[in-house]
């Protein structure tokens, strides 16, 4: 497993994110500051010296449910608010894409170029605020720095790490079905057709050479697709042409997002199966969390904004229902800890915990491990 | 029939999905084992899984904190086993003809990236040296001849592109490369014979029926590909010639 996948998923998820919100905002016809105020201030939270800090630290990948509650976190970070229905939503939408990207990649360097395309599109939204703009690139250079040297087989560590990240998910994404890139069963069609990746040739061709490396014999024979050459190589420079299209803005059509959440395969619900033992991960993941939030500087808003709801829906009816019928197997529960039982109180952690904003009254509870179940309960 | 799945070993609730799991059946001349290998170390067992007669922890000592720790690559040669490790070094494991008294015999050296595959093959007759190749991420390949101690024979320079696949065949070493290419070279001297554009995405497996010299191999393309080996009975060099 790699231990440097972690800034890559990250970015490439809260970019998605960043799509997805910018097109319900606009779809929501919610006023201009207002949308411009959410996304900046999401972008800014993203991008925060101290939350990169220790995202960029080598650390393995936590689970969906725990990266799901930064993302939580993340999306909450302005004016906006989002109900438990249409969190799970956008989180399907972003793990969908980002999924569909890296299966995509026609060489594991490209995800890279993912990446970029997601921080292009960032910079677009930030156009007024030189602040933000100045920490997109900083992490731009960052990236640079750990990734540019990389040798492919790392890459491909680190793509196979992704796909495992991604794997048995098979939500169903109406843009994915109309564009024909993804099955009525949830997976995704994988072309036979096009640029062959970079550095790559066109597959068909056999040559045979003597001890003196002098070709003597060649032979063709039918590939099966229908590739050509790759016709130039995407820039890994902080400006410049990607070449590769994922990772650009797919919803900057106006098309609705729905996911079909309902008839999720079978295998899905005999593989997750709850388990009550506690997770020894869990630890761990609160750590992660504990440390990665404590990056996050939360702005309180100032002044008398008010906030208002942002629906991944076209209706609230319709937000209601899809709550009440997602399945089992896809809710997002929160992590399974035995908190009272945990013997080592985290001081840290409460006290991070104490910094954060709360909506409603502070609740009165015995032990510092009870104050983090319930706040994860209320997400 | 054995299958391993990205899921590591079936403990409730803890999704150790375990990269670089690999199986494989280790054919001995006295008996058969199982070996697994995964990020923490080698597992070996009896050929019907009922008794681990083995496990090696891998050392991690000088791995750095960016490194992944994980050994990869199986092959037996003679009554040897070796495999591959993230460091680059090949362990080589001496195995009796029965019992669990097993014991490190050698670390080879030649690869400074991790090991990805190793392919063996019985000694083609006396004056046949080379019986095992081993392959890396920078798509190195490593011919040795096997034996009380290990000897390096060939070294075959990759450029950077992966070699997640190796076979060997007849003293012809197929190797697949993460650019889609398959080549075939002399195991003794490393000199190119072939070289297919066979297909347009990384190169997943390659698999060999040896006595037939067919050649299957299976990419991120979606396509699996069957070669037909020979040697060309003038110049007494490997040709290859597409089947599917």
């Amino acid at each position: 497993m790699s231990v440097r996948t972690l800034p890559l998923l990250f970015l490439n998820l809260g970019g998605e994110m960043l799509y997805i919100l910018d097109q319900r905002l606009r779809a929501q016809n919610i006023p201009g500051d207002k949308a411009r105020k959410v996304l900046n201030d999401i972008i800014s939270t993203m991008f925060n010296r101290k939350f990169m800090e220790e995202l960029f630290k080598p650390q393995e990948l936590y689970s969906k449910k725990a990266l799901r509650t930064v993302y939580d976190r993340l999306a909450h970070a302005s004016i906006m608010r989002l109900n438990q229905a249409s969190m799970d939503k956008l989180y399907d939408l972003m793990t969908m894409a980002f999924k569909y990207q890296v299966l995509l990649c026609p060489r594991p360097k490209d995800v890279l170029l993912v990446t970029f395309n997601h921080l292009d599109a960032i910079k677009g939204f930030i156009q007024d605020s030189p602040a933000i703009q100045h920490q997109v690139e900083e992490t731009f250079r960052q990236l640079t720095e750990v990734y540019g040297g990389l040798p492919a087989g790392e890459f491909q560590l680190i793509r196979q790490t992704l796909l495992i990240f991604f794997q048995d998910l098979h939500i169903r994404v109406s843009i994915f079905l109309k564009d024909k890139v993804q099955n009525s069963n949830g997976r995704f069609v994988l072309p036979v057709s096009g640029p062959v990746p970079w550095g790559t040739e066109v597959p068909g061709l056999i040559r045979m050479f003597n001890d003196k490396g002098k070709e003597v014999k060649k032979v063709e024979f039918k590939h099966g697709g229908h590739y050509v050459t790759a016709p130039k190589e995407g820039s890994f420079e902080l400006y410049g042409d990607r070449v590769l299209k994922l990772g650009t803005n797919m919803y900057s059509m106006n098309r609705p997002v729905e996911t079909h959440t309902s008839g999720a395969s079978k295998s899905l619900a005999s593989r997750t199966q709850e388990s009550i033992a506690p997770n020894p991960l869990a630890k761990e993941e609160l750590n992660f969390l504990a440390r990665l939030m404590g990056g996050m500087e939360i702005k309180k808003p100032s002044g008398p904004e008010p906030g208002f709801r942002l629906n991944l829906f076209t209706t609230d009816e319709e937000e209601e229902q899809a709550a009440l019928t997602r399945p089992e197997e896809l809710s997002y529960e929160v992590i399974n800890i035995q908190a009272t039982q945990d013997q080592q109180r985290n001081e840290e952690l409460a006290r991070i915990m104490g910094e954060f904003e709360v909506t409603d009254q502070p609740r009165q509870s015995a032990s510092k491990g009870d104050d983090l179940l319930a706040m994860m309960d209320e997400l | 029939m054995v299958a391993a799945d990205s899921q590591g070993r079936r403990i409730p609730r803890v999704r150790q999905a375990t990269l670089g799991l690999r199986v494989h059946w280790c054919v001995l001349p006295f008996r058969v084992l199982l070996v697994l290998t995964s990020h923490r170390g080698i597992q070996m067992y009896e050929s019907d899984g009922s008794v681990m007669v083995y496990w090696h922890a891998l050392d991690s000592g000088d791995a750095s904190p960016v490194q992944a720790v994980f050994a990869r690559g199986i092959a037996s040669s003679g009554h040897f086993i070796c495999v591959g490790t993230w460091s680059g070094r090949v362990l080589v494991f001496d195995i009796p003809a029965k019992g669990p008294n097993i014991v490190l015999s050698e670390e080879l050296a030649g690869h400074q990236t991790s090991v990805t595959d190793i392919a063996t093959e019985p000694a083609q007759g006396q004056d046949c040296v080379a019986d095992m190749v081993t392959a890396d991420d920078s798509g190195l390949l490593c011919v040795w001849r096997s034996g009380p101690e290990f000897k390096l024979m060939t070294q075959i320079p990759g450029f950077g592109v992966p070699c997640p696949s190796v076979q060997l065949w007849h003293g012809a070493v197929a190797a697949g490369y993460g650019d889609g290419q398959v080549r075939l070279y002399e195991a003794s001297t490393g000199t190119l014979h072939v070289q297919i554009s066979a297909h347009a995405r990384a190169i997943c497996a390659l698999d060999l029926a040896p006595e037939v010299g067919k050649l299957l191999s299976a990419a991120e393309d979606t396509f699996v590909h069957i070669w037909k080996l020979s040697r060309s009975p003038e110049s007494g060099h490997t040709e290859a010639a597409p089947l599917l």
